[in-house]
């Protein structure tokens, strides 16, 4: 124990000579070790958060997309991009095709709009969501404040709408105020009856809901939908669901014009693009991990030789080659590790930042895994030098100058 | 208690080799007060290197109270150089980001059992009793060539040794303070028994020891010239 101490005594005191030295050295750890957290943070959070909001979804839900993107054989792999822009546009007519498959409870068609929502003062970016009555059920929307619209808002096209959390703060600063109020989507003003809970979801958060016969005319010209959401009358009948919604959906288009997905589908989808994430996130962090401890290996080199009187004097007074390996070791798994908290606390603070936009958490994993990583870089790429210190011969190195 | 048989110690500089040291018996009792006396080049430093076991001779035997230690691993080695021997350097060799105090007490952390001293006391009663008790927190390049000395010669007496090795411990100082030094080795021996080796090139400084081995080109003579 108090061998240990002298030995970080000893390795704090050279680094307080050389502190710029020691800086430059542990950046190249700090940048791997930032990757690494940062992966897992980022990579663990917003998977959480989509699984959350797929699961609030409900298990008997499917989800009509346009283009193949999710469809089995494909995957997310080639034409993400590709998918969404292409393929088929929605509208009421495949509504009521829908509604008339067998065991289906429910159909929600969707439609978004990205535009600037306008209280009158304030007039902030937000998004346009026409859909039914239900969507509020399927999609777990709860109300704050106010009240739903209703099957008879939809049908009588009226322009009420239900504000999102976040964007209700944003126009209105209390949210509770909005109720009554009127909030413009280019010149369509809509009178809001409702605040929705905050869902920690950037859409539904910043968004108006509307029923979606109200976007009819200069919102929505083509009277088009971007997503279908189905509902099964229960798990049993999903497949069977599948297939006819399918067959309803061929009659009118190509097969790869729509893709029809379960929630378990998209969630592998999801692991599959996160997947690619993490792997070029891992690439960047052992890339710069690898320079990193290069680094170190490098300055232990020049420590050794700069030291050889030092380490010829110390073998002189009794220490063994071991002393003297465990002295440099100790010095590269310190500095490594400096370079590890350093990275810890930068990502920390980013992690930190991050939270106000995005789900991202640091873990105990991620904290072990950033002081392991860079304990070990000290061990692997600081051993060369420190046997090279103590291989040196005590008569060589003390007459060295 | 050391006893070097036909020891040599060759260099080799290109082709050319050169031999520091060349066939030496040397036989030094326990509690001797001895002087290697030549002219610079003439091998002493690399005698007392292999007396030292700093250095393993390129052949002939060296025998540690009638051990061979030629086939001793260099953990051992460490082992004897820790406890069993002190040096006194000519460059005093501290290390000059410790303080004087911790320079003194840092071979007691290369002891590998239990020490049954308190290091950082002896090593204060010691500096102490060199008259360097006001500098204990001093670096090493803050005080002069004599002091740095003292503060060497401590730290070769921390470990209590049975032999004290110095390499021309004067050759740095003045000639006032080098005799302090001398006295200070001699008080060593004389009052604490410990053996002391002191090498030197002065005729006169080897005049103050019991003992006089005279060495020339690496070979031990007869007679000093
Ligand atoms: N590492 C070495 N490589 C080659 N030659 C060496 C080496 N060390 C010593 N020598 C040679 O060995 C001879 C003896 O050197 P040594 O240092 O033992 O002499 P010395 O008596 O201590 O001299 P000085 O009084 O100047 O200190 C010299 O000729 C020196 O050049
Ligand atoms: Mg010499």
């Amino acid at each position: 124990m108090k061998q240990f101490r002298n030995l970080l005594k000893s390795s704090f005191d050279d680094f307080k000579r050389n502190k710029v030295r020691t800086f430059l050295t542990s950046l190249g750890i700090m940048v791997g070790v930032m990757s690494v957290v940062l992966l897992i943070a980022l990579g663990l959070g917003l998977k959480n958060y989509i699984e959350e909001q797929f699961e609030s979804l409900g298990a008997n839900l499917l989800i009509i997309f346009p283009g193949s993107v999710f469809s089995e054989d494909s995957g997310a792999g080639g034409n993400f991009g590709a998918g969404f822009a292409g393929g088929a546009s929605f509208d009421e007519k495949d509504v009521k095709t829908l509604r008339k498959v067998p065991d289906v409870s429910y159909v929600v068609p969707l439609f978004t709009k990205s535009l600037a929502l306008s209280s009158g003062k304030e007039k902030k970016l937000g998004y346009v969501l026409g859909t039914t009555d239900e969507a509020f059920e399927v999609m777990n929307i709860e109300i704050e404040e106010g009240r739903e619209f209703t099957k008879a808002d939809v049908l009588g096209k009226t322009k009420k709408g239900v504000l999102g959390f976040s964007m209700a703060e944003k126009l209105f600063i209390d949210p509770t105020f909005a109720v009554g109020k009127t909030v413009k989507a280019n010149d369509v003003r809509f009178n809001i009856i409702g605040v929705a809970k905050k869902k920690g979801d950037r859409q539904m958060d910043d968004g108006l809901f509307v029923p979606y016969s109200a976007t009819f005319g200069s919102l929505n010209p083509d009277k088009t939908f971007f997503t279908i959401y189905i509902g099964a009358s229960n798990e049993d009948t999903i497949a069977t669901v599948k297939v006819s919604v399918k067959e309803a959906l061929l009659k009118r288009y190509e097969e790869d014009d729509f893709s029809v997905t379960e929630q378990s589908q998209i969630l592998s989808s999801v692991n599959q693009i996160f997947g690619i994430i993490n792997s070029i996130l891992v690439a960047i962090g052992s890339i710069s991990l690898f320079v990193g401890g290069i680094g170190i290996m490098n300055i232990m080199y020049a420590t050794v030789t700069e030291r050889t009187k030092e380490i010829g004097i110390r073998r002189a007074i009794g220490a063994t080659e071991k002393d003297i390996l465990t002295q440099f070791l100790t010095e590269s798994i310190v500095l490594s590790l400096l370079g590890g908290i350093a990275g810890l606390l930068i990502s920390a603070v980013i992690v930190w930042i991050i939270r106000f936009f995005f789900p991202a958490s640091l873990n105990l994993v991620a904290v072990l895994v950033a002081l392991g990583v860079s304990s070990a870089i000290g061990i692997i790429f600081g051993v060369f030098p420190a046997r090279r210190a103590a291989k040196l011969s005590p008569i060589d190195a003390i007459r060295y100058e | 208690m050391i006893k070097l048989i036909n020891i040599s110690k060759t260099y080799l500089l290109g082709e050319d080799e050169v031999r520091a040291v060349d066939n030496a018996s040397v036989n030094i009792k326990k509690g001797e007060y001895v002087a290697i006396l030549g002219s610079s080049g003439s091998g002493k430093s690399t005698l007392m290197h292999i007396i030292g076991l700093l250095d393993r001779p390129t052949s002939g035997k060296v025998l540690i109270n009638g051990k061979d230690i030629s086939k001793i691993t260099d953990d051992e080695l460490s082992i004897i150089r820790n406890t069993y021997v002190g040096f006194v350097f000519q460059q005093f060799n501290l290390i000059n980001k410790l303080t004087v105090l911790e320079n003194v007490a840092l071979p007691a952390i290369y002891f590998k059992d239990k020490l049954n001293f308190d290091p950082v006391k002896k090593a204060k009663e010691l500096l102490k009793q060199f008259g360097m008790g006001e500098r204990l927190n001093f670096y090493p390049n803050k005080i002069s060539g004599g002091q740095q000395q003292r503060v060497a010669i401590a730290r070769s007496l921390i470990m209590n040794p049975d032999l004290i090795l110095a390499d021309e411990p004067t050759g740095n100082l003045d000639s006032k303070t080098g005799n302090e030094i001398l006295g200070i080795l001699e008080d060593l021996n004389k009052k604490l028994k410990v053996t002391v080796v002191l090498v030197t090139h002065e005729k006169d400084v080897a005049d103050r020891t019991d003992r006089k081995i005279y060495i020339k080109d690496g070979k031990i003579v007869n007679k000093y010239l």
